[in-house]
């Protein structure tokens, strides 16, 4: 490792872009805290100042990084890993509840998540995964142990009621892609996100009849008429006949009578299958069974697993509850403050808005209204360029890794980051639900910035021996 | 689909969000003005809706107090320009001087962020509703402010202030202990508006408006969507008979001490006097600040409520119920006599009599108010040879004393009972290590020594002997609006003493006024009313001694029993026992019969705090 010639390689927009963000997200806490006249205090319990300090360790942190060998980040992914699920378990007992979560360790007055350091080393142990020699999206071994390393921080996150940072990693999901995932798995992802919305909206059945109904004409489609019609038949009749036995006992079960319709009809094209070896039907029949109990388990989920305060959060999100107080009442507020900045915005520090106390969380889940507020349109569609650009950059430096751990990690980056900007603007626009998680670089929030920075500046060095395999 | 295809994919993923939002921005920030409308012409103010606190009406049903509105200013200060102060002084009835100082005190606490520049803070509280009127008409010259409608108290009555106590702003501890409380907010801070809060305060109610740069409001938010009403207080009756309670105070005046009545049959209380009171529209919103110290200062202490707060020794009011433990003891009967040489002489030790024939039995012993014979059977209840010794005996007349409600605070509606004190045992062996005989603390039997009892107490203990053996919490409260009364007040507290006991004891109190011989409380006589009475004298070693009454009346089915204590005004058939007569009259007869208006005016004329010092 020749570190001298490491040091000149440091990828230099990427840079300037975060030192300009981490500036701008400052200047934007400091105007989201400071009282009316705009003094400078400096006082260690104002945000802006300890945010100040939490900058400071970062560029130290960033420091250090420059210094570490990379092959370091490669030998030591799991064992990071391994800690960080460790710390994410330990909190559970040992944080404090901050928003009903229990995912902030407290020491003193300083404050951190170690969620945000568990995105930083599962980012490194997908990728020690994902580069494993001959590693394959269709080896039942190799799936097992990604889904393993992928999903028990999520689990455990969700164990935090931490809602927010749970979504966060599947945003690891553009990585599989990237990686040669199906793209069958992403358009499955937005199905099932239609079925889930449609699990909201109307009755269980009529769900069940929307699902069969494009079962029988894919079977069309696919070239399956004949058993299309046949099947379709036998469904229709079955479902009468239990549905009058259903009325027979005084009760109008459609839910059953169209699953016993249809298990019947899946029963003949099960036949079907078998004998004619028709592998693809096979396949339509698992994927309609499948809605189905996604379907019913969704609808289960949203009743009994979810709080009120989520439902809450979902169907206003949806448009199909309102709710001027809770979920709703934040969104129009910051809409309001957004919407009130105008094109060239009311100025630093001129916000009223923000300065209201009408928008919640202004520094940390809402700190972009400010950016609307004070700045208008020129600066919120500047701070999404320079974002857009960031992760643009992310990929085009990942995809010039020689190492595929290094070109992995970088994806799982640009995912990290895409995902926060997706979700934190997204909410305080309308377009996403209110799940509060922090916009990079720029929410208050000392663990949030110090792990996005390590998170960043990990792939930073990596690139560096970019020309190398790093094993 | 090749890897580097994936790639660009991924790209575009990332871009067509990114032009997404950049659209979605510009709708939001450049296209849509209603957003822009919403802020930059209008800006939210959330006003709290302070519901009108409960309403509190006297046992007949009349209306005691009530609410007034008074209008609180509130500033935003960020809102507020330049305009003639001249103006706004005259407005506000203030000197022009004291104004800019006001505006320059707001101007120091947004800079030192004791209050926000935004959001709005109370510039000048209760401007009374007369004053609102003509201020109201200038508002708009002064923009950032506006006015908040508030209720204060409105007493229809001069009277029964400590009854009422007062309403003020929450103090700090309030504010941390019940998070219902915002800086502010007004509560009770004593009498029945602190006991009673919960009911009385109701509950608040927000309200969202839209309001222009010059702070008028345009409309509800959101159509009222996000508002909640405010919950008017419960109202609640008491127990108290205003007019009687007037009554009191006027024959209570120029006079230091209280008068308590309760009835019997249900511990309700119907007057309760502390005297010197004052008027409690003195305590109501501005006055208060002016009117306060001078009330705290004043060398009789007008805001302390005597009828629960003062010890005395009940004197010879207490051979009643001296008379009561030595019967259910065994150690005397109705017949029992005892012999009085003008007093009571044992080793040394003696408590005069006044003259009167002697022996005396029970009866003749109660309305004589005999000494010695109480200290007879004060010994013989302590030295009763049935028990180990003086001792035991002492814990046995302390726990009947406890029953009858004395050395314990009773647990009224006045969270600020005092307990007054009953000596024991323990007391006893520690001032004199231990050796001291029934004799040694003789002075107790009629009430004297140690033994402090408050007015309350005294008339809670005549309640107890009119029903003949048990007593009900003394309370004021007689019914809250939708909701039942604390549980305490329906309970029976026995005394522990067999009613037929209290035959020649009542007896005695019936011939002590109405009597032929030697009759103590003849003065307390009205005609047509069997009236049942004790004289005493709280002994007084700052002065003169307290004069004390404590009677009930009709005999048969009493209705009303009553404590009266007037300070230094001596022998209690004096003063007192004239003020409780007088009291049982207007109360159960309504009007004084024209052969005692002599005996009224006498004590309306009666000036002990004036000629005191003369
Ligand atoms: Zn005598």
């Amino acid at each position: 490792m020749r570190s001298n010639s490491s040091i000149k390689s440091i990828d230099r927009i990427t840079v300037i872009l975060y030192l300009v963000l981490v500036g701008f997200g400052w200047l934007n806490i400091f105007a989201a805290n400071t009282d009316p006249e705009g003094q400078f205090v400096f006082d260690l319990s104002r945000e802006y100042i300890k945010q100040l300090l939490w900058i400071a360790i970062s560029f130290a942190t960033i420091g250090v990084l420059m210094l570490i060998d990379s092959k370091f980040f490669v030998e030591f992914a799991y064992v990071f890993y391994i800690i960080t699920t460790l710390l994410l378990i330990v909190v559970i007992f040992a944080g404090v509840e901050v928003n009903s979560a229990r995912s902030w360790f407290q020491i003193g007055s300083f404050r951190f998540q170690p969620v945000e350091f568990a995105k930083v080393s599962t980012a490194l142990a997908i990728s020690r995964v994902l580069s494993r020699f001959q590693f394959s999206f269709t080896r039942f071994q190799d799936l097992l142990i990604l889904g393993v390393v992928w999903l028990t921080p999520v689990a455990i996150i969700i164990l935090q009621n931490d809602m927010g940072s749970s979504l966060v990693f599947f945003s690891f999901l553009l990585v599989f892609f990237r990686e040669g995932m199906s793209p069958l798995f992403l358009v499955f992802g937005i199905v099932a996100i239609g079925i889930f919305i449609l699990t909201l909206l109307i009755p269980n059945y009529q769900i069940e009849l929307i699902l069969a109904a494009a079962f029988f004409i894919l079977l069309y489609l696919k070239k399956y008429r004949r058993h299309s019609f046949i099947s379709l038949a036998i469904a229709a009749f079955v479902y009468g006949l239990s549905l009058l036995f259903f009325l027979e006992r005084g009760e109008a079960n459609h839910f059953a009578a169209i699953i016993i319709g249809m298990a019947v009809a899946s029963v003949y094209l099960g036949f079907v299958a078998l004998l004619r070896r028709y592998g693809a039907l096979a396949s339509y029949l698992l994927l309609f069974w499948g809605s189905m109990a996604f379907a019913y388990s969704s609808d289960y989920i949203y009743e009994k697993v979810l709080s009120d305060y989520q439902q809450s959060r979902i169907m206003v999100m949806l448009g199909l509850k309102e709710d001027p107080l809770g979920a709703g009442y934040n969104v129009n507020q910051s809409k309001i403050a957004i919407g009130s900045g105008g094109f060239s915005g009311k100025g630093f520090l001129q916000g009223t808005q923000t300065k209201f106390n009408f928008v919640p969380e202004q520094s940390t889940d809402f700190i972009f209204c400010t950016v609307g507020e004070e700045w208008g349109f020129m600066g919120t569609s500047t701070v999404i360029l320079l974002f857009v650009a960031l992760l643009l950059r992310l990929i085009f430096m990942a995809e010039r890794q020689h190492s595929s751990f290094s070109r992995i990690y970088g994806y799982s980056v640009a995912s990290i980051f895409f995902f926060h900007l997706l979700i934190n603007i997204g909410m305080t626009i309308g377009l996403a639900p209110v799940i509060g998680i922090p916009l990079p670089f720029f929410s208050y929030g000392g663990s949030s910035l110090w792990g996005f920075s390590i998170l960043l500046f990990i792939f930073v060095k990596l690139d560096t021996n970019r020309t190398e395999l790093i094993r | 689909m090749g890897r580097s295809n994936r790639a660009i994919l991924i790209g575009i993923i990332f871009v067509m969000v990114g032009l997404i939002f950049i659209i979605r921005l510009f709708v939001l920030q450049v296209i849509d003005p209603s957003y822009k409308y919403y802020a930059d012409n209008n800006t939210q103010r959330k006003i709290t809706q302070y519901p009108s606190r409960g309403l509190i009406y006297d046992r007949k049903g009349k209306l005691v107090v009530s609410n007034q509105p008074v209008y609180d200013i509130m500033v935003v200060p960020r809102e507020v320009v330049a305009f003639d102060t001249t103006e706004f002084s005259k407005a506000l009835d203030i000197p022009r001087e004291e104004l800019v100082e006001m505006l320059y005190n707001v101007k120091k606490a947004v800079r030192a962020r004791k209050i926000s520049g935004f959001k709005p803070s109370v510039f000048y509280k209760q401007l009374p509703a007369s004053q609102y009127a003509s201020f109201q008409e200038k508002l708009y010259l002064f923009k950032g402010f506006f006015a908040q409608r508030r209720t204060v108290r409105k007493y229809e009555y001069p009277n029964a202030a400590h009854v009422f106590g007062y309403v003020a702003e929450v103090n700090e501890q309030a504010l941390k202990r019940d998070s219902y409380y915002a800086l502010g907010d007004y509560t009770g801070i004593s009498g029945i508006e602190n006991s009673y809060e919960s009911f009385l305060r109701g509950r608040k109610g927000a309200r969202y408006v839209m309001v222009d740069v010059h702070g008028r409001e345009k409309g509800p938010m959101r159509d009222g969507r996000m508002d909640t009403a405010a919950v008017a207080g419960k109202d609640i009756n008491l127990s108290l008979d205003i007019d009687l309670q007037s009554y009191g105070e006027l024959l209570m005046k120029n006079k230091i001490g209280s008068v308590i009545a309760i009835e019997p049959s249900s511990g309700e209380i119907l007057s309760m006097v502390s005297s010197p009171g004052y008027d409690p529209a003195l305590l109501v919103g501005r006055e208060r600040s002016k009117n306060f110290p001078i009330l705290s200062n004043d060398s009789l202490f007008p805001l302390l409520n005597r009828a629960i707060m003062s010890g005395y020794p009940p004197g010879s009011t207490f051979k009643t119920v001296m008379a009561l433990i030595g019967l259910q003891e065994g150690v005397i009967r109705p017949s029992t006599t005892f012999p009085c040489s003008h007093g009571f002489h044992a080793r040394g030790i003696s408590v005069g009599c006044h003259t009167h024939r002697s022996p005396l039995n029970l009866i003749e012993s109660i309305s004589n108010s005999c000494n010695a014979y109480y200290c007879y059977t004060f010994r013989a209840v302590l030295d009763n040879p049935l028990i180990e010794s003086p001792k035991i005996g002492m814990d046995k007349w302390k726990e009947y004393l406890n029953n009858f409600g004395f050395g314990n605070r009773l647990n009224s509606d006045f969270f600020n009972e005092n307990r007054g004190f009953v000596p024991g045992r323990d007391y006893y062996d520690r001032i004199y290590n231990g050796s001291w005989a029934s004799l040694t603390v003789i002075s107790l039997s009629i009430g004297q020594g140690e033994l402090l009892t408050t007015p309350l107490q005294m008339a809670n203990m005549t309640a107890a002997i009119a029903n003949k053996g048990f007593y009900y919490t003394p309370h004021i409260i007689k019914s809250i609006e939708n909701d039942s009364l604390p549980a305490r007040f329906n309970e029976i507290h026995y005394t522990g003493i067999d009613s037929i006991h209290f035959e020649p004891v009542i007896e005695g109190m019936a011939q002590a006024v109405s009597g032929e011989y030697g009759a103590t409380a003849r003065i307390a006589r009205i005609p047509g009313i069997e009236v049942c009475g004790k004289t005493g004298t709280a002994q007084n070693p700052h002065g003169k001694d307290h004069a004390i009454f404590v009677a009930f009346a009709p005999k048969d089915n009493p209705k009303i029993a009553i404590a009266v204590y007037v300070e230094n005004a001596g022998f209690g058939a004096s003063t007192a026992a004239p003020i409780a007569s007088l009291m049982i009259e207007k109360y159960l007869s309504e009007s004084i019969h024209p052969s005692r208006t002599w005996l009224e005016q006498r004590i309306l004329d009666l000036d002990l705090i004036n000629n005191e010092k003369q």
